[in-house]
């Protein structure tokens, strides 16, 4: 066999297979680009071919071939790294373990009672998540009565805009508050503190749609819908300074929040109420009547409510 | 390259071989066979391998197949499927009809999509495109479940086919759900895999709610 010693001396040769040669041609073929668009096209080529020590056209096909596929690999390098970066950006938000999510949850019902030290919130975003996620289930479940396939599509869209709206909306415009009332909180913070009082709704729907009492609902939304709010309020009251701003905040976090529960009972309850309705006629047992109180109202605020998601997706 | 301008290379270290990239003598034949090939052997080749992800799915076992070599064709034809059969008939101006096609086919992606990214975040080591495939895969007991239900649907839609459906439908749902555990939840680190199999169990909930509610018009 042969012997392949490498000449240093005439290192021009390259076979293009190391980065510092593709930049050196990367470099020269920009030239080159210059030069042939003044116009010199045959000279430099000739000269460049000459310089390099390659054979004329041959090698400078293969040299833009090389340098394309150099150009080609870089973008899609650059674009699957920014892509990943986004990624990571979200990961030490979903650094958790079942423990501590079990706990959290738990602890979500409890409210504290030391409201002078500032309360620690977790800023993690995957019970939030997963908790909203399951509203949009429990939800979905509420209309398991056959009959309402009729509206299906339009109430799955809307059960998945409604929870993930209530959830980014209410959270930014909470924030937004702390921020004029100078509460100690972040957007994460107010994300994940949100999210967790969500569990107290999942709960009270999950019981409420599958038993019909309507007075169960109240006592539910009472307690259940309560807890979680106080939890909420006395973190929020925890990290804030000043009577008025306690009451700006913890006020509208209070109402938004419990309205909420109200509102999802209602809107989604009077659908499946009005079709069991019309599908048993006068044989409906007495206690199904008292969703009929406000029947108005409560096609209103869907109408309107769909008619809301709709626009905005 | 002024720095290495100064290296000598001594004669007694021997130099050799080929400084070519060896073009494995194998590779030209192979680009040529699959090239010449009938189009009837790479279908087929395809099909078989789409078809023997399907029996992994029906019966799952802890094997690496699904895994390392994903395809998205059986995802998109099981997709398509269900998507095609959910579709409530109803012209009725007044109704919607049942989900559209569309609504089936952006939830069961954007659904995939997200506990594709819920479980890389949580600290996966699959890559986003194998982790759709096994969700798309494990679709196939639902699909088989909606075919039962329609024909049981066509018998009759009294209580009877509705006690009929929901146990049919039920252990499709755990099927497709114990099917994608087994082949992502080994992905994860072992204290975290309940916070993995959470999402995919309502994602599949989801769908088999869809299955279920279904009526025709």
């Amino acid at each position: 066999g042969g012997s392949a010693v490498i000449d240093m001396e005439n290192m021009d040769d390259t076979s293009g297979s190391s980065f510092e040669d593709m930049g050196e041609m990367h470099q020269r073929m920009k030239e080159e680009e210059e030069e042939e668009a003044e116009g010199e096209a045959g000279a430099a080529e000739e000269e460049d071919g000459e310089f390099l020590g390659m054979k004329g056209l041959r090698g400078q096909l293969g040299r833009q071939v090389a340098d394309q596929m150099w150009q080609v690999g870089k973008r899609q390098a650059s674009r699957a790294f920014s892509l990943y970066a986004n990624i990571d950006i979200l990961r030490p938000y979903f650094d958790v373990e079942p423990v501590q999510v079990r706990a959290r949850l738990l602890e979500s019902m409890i409210p504290v009672k030391m409201i002078n030290f500032p309360q620690k919130i977790a800023g993690e975003l995957y019970g939030p998540l997963m908790l909203v996620f399951t509203l949009v289930a429990i939800l979905l479940h509420g209309m398991k009565t056959s009959d309402t396939i009729i509206r299906e599509g339009t109430l799955m869209g809307t059960a998945i805009g409604t929870c993930f709206g209530y959830w980014l909306g209410v959270s930014a415009f909470i924030y937004f508050l702390a921020y004029l009332c100078n509460a100690q909180i972040t957007m994460v913070q107010m994300l994940s503190l949100l999210g967790y009082g969500l569990f107290g709704h999942c709960i009270t729907l999950f019981v409420t749609y599958n038993i019909h009492f309507h007075s169960l609902f109240y006592i539910f939304w009472l307690v259940v819908g309560g807890l979680s709010t106080l939890r909420m309020v006395a973190v929020l009251v925890s990290r804030t300074v000043g009577h008025t701003q306690r009451l700006i905040l913890c006020g509208t976090l209070a109402a938004l929040h419990m309205l909420f529960l109200l509102y999802l009972h209602f809107a989604y309850h009077k659908v499946v109420e009005g079709i069991l309705d019309t599908l048993e006629g006068p044989n409906m047992p007495p206690f199904q009547r008292v969703a009929r109180d406000i029947p108005v109202v409560s096609n209103a605020v869907l109408n309107t409510t769909t008619k809301t998601v709709a626009l905005t997706l | 390259f002024a720095g290495l301008a100064d290296v000598s290379i001594s004669e007694e270290i021997p130099v050799e071989g080929q400084i070519t990239v060896p073009v494995g003598s194998h590779s030209p034949d192979e680009d040529g066979s699959t090239l010449d090939e009938p189009v009837r052997e790479t279908i087929m080749r395809d099909l078989k391998a789409v078809g023997k992800k399907f029996v992994h799915v029906l019966y799952p076992r802890k094997s690496s197949t699904l895994l390392r070599d994903w395809d998205l064709w059986g995802p998109l034809v099981l997709c398509v499927s269900l998507a095609l059969m959910l579709q409530g008939g109803s012209a009725d101006s007044k109704d919607d009809g049942g989900p559209q096609f569309a609504e089936v086919f952006v939830i069961i992606w954007f659904g995939a999509v997200v506990i594709t990214l819920n479980s890389k975040l949580l600290g996966g080591t699959i890559s986003f495109f194998q982790s759709l495939c096994v969700l798309g895969y494990c679709v196939l007991p639902l699909t088989v479940g909606m075919l039962v239900c329609r024909l049981v649907l066509l018998a009759g839609s009294g209580t009877i086919s509705f006690i009929i459906r929901l146990v049919v439908v039920l252990a499709m749902f755990a099927w497709s759900t114990l099917a994608s555990t087994a082949f992502l939840a080994d992905s994860q680190p072992p204290n975290r895999k309940a916070l993995v199999v959470y999402p995919i169990f309502l994602f599949y909930f989801v769908i088999s709610w869809m299955i279920l509610t279904f009526t025709p018009q």
